[in-house]
């Protein structure tokens, strides 16, 4: 089959995500953000789509851009913000923070340079049409006590979340 | 133009984790530290799935545990931040401080 992943569209996915991120965290207002926070988190669904993987771009937009975010903006709307922009949006160590980042980020460049011959240039032929089927047999077979930890998990998370939000304990 | 390999994704993959990193490090409102957050974890899901294009689908497995985990980060995180905005009437980041000696 011929593959749909073109120059192009990899390029114009990476630049939507990498403008989105960019938006979320230089934007004042937190609907703002999180608006830009939809805008990259479905652009990056479209480059899973690219990678031949539908069930996580699936799993991206229902889980992430469809209820963390919904999440996201019930609490800013919750929470009264209108206090904090007229304030200061960027604490007192903004210059160290962007050193550190940039330094993080001139560590992955010397990493992906040195180690180019590590990642290699060959892919592996993926079967798409059955990707959902075998990742669901590989979440009941291979990786059925993670899977049941990651339910433990969110159970903890629920009650962890609604004992916070009670007005009173 | 040269053919999409695992490097790009993973230079693209590098920038979200960057982003991320700056944000948690300069903003001072909650909410968005927590969307930092977010950034962060979509940085490494996407390192994984372009892995698991050439590893078998492991990564794509592990990606999907991720977002579980994100998901109840975010659950957890926001219930904090509210209790703590019924307190002190702030979302900043650098006024949170009573543990601080």
């Amino acid at each position: 089959m011929q593959p749909v992943a073109t120059t192009f569209f990899f390029y114009f996915l990476a630049a939507l995500t990498l403008a989105g991120g960019v938006l979320v965290i230089t934007r004042k207002n937190p609907v703002h953000s999180a608006l830009a926070l939809i805008i990259a988190l479905l652009a990056q669904a479209g480059l899973y789509l690219m990678l031949y993987a539908p069930f996580v771009a699936g799993v991206q937009i229902i889980l992430y851009a469809g209820g963390i975010m919904v999440l996201f903006l019930f609490v800013i709307m919750l929470v009264n913000l209108e206090r904090s922009q007229r304030e200061e949006q960027f604490n007192k160590q903004w210059l160290l923070g962007i050193i550190a980042a940039t330094a993080l980020g001139a560590l992955f460049i010397t990493i992906f340079v040195r180690g180019r011959a590590i990642f290699p240039v060959h892919i592996a032929a993926v079967a798409e049409e059955s990707n959902t089927q075998e990742i669901g047999l590989m979440l009941y077979g291979n990786y059925m006590f993670t899977f049941e930890i990651a339910s433990l998990l969110l159970l903890v998370a629920i009650i962890g979340a609604v004992v916070m939000a009670k007005k009173r304990i | 133009m040269a053919p999409i390999a695992t490097i790009h994704y993973l230079i693209v993959a590098a920038g979200l984790f960057v982003l991320g990193v700056t944000g948690v490090l300069t903003r001072r409102n909650v909410v968005i530290v927590l969307m930092s957050i977010e950034l962060i974890l979509n940085a490494v899901n996407l390192n994984l799935v372009a892995f698991s294009r050439i590893w078998g689908l492991h990564g794509q497995v592990f990606a999907i545990f991720v977002i579980t985990d994100a998901a109840a980060e975010a659950a957890v995180g926001l219930g904090i931040l509210i209790a703590f905005f019924r307190n002190k009437e702030t979302v900043n980041v650098d006024e949170i401080d009573l543990l601080k000696w």
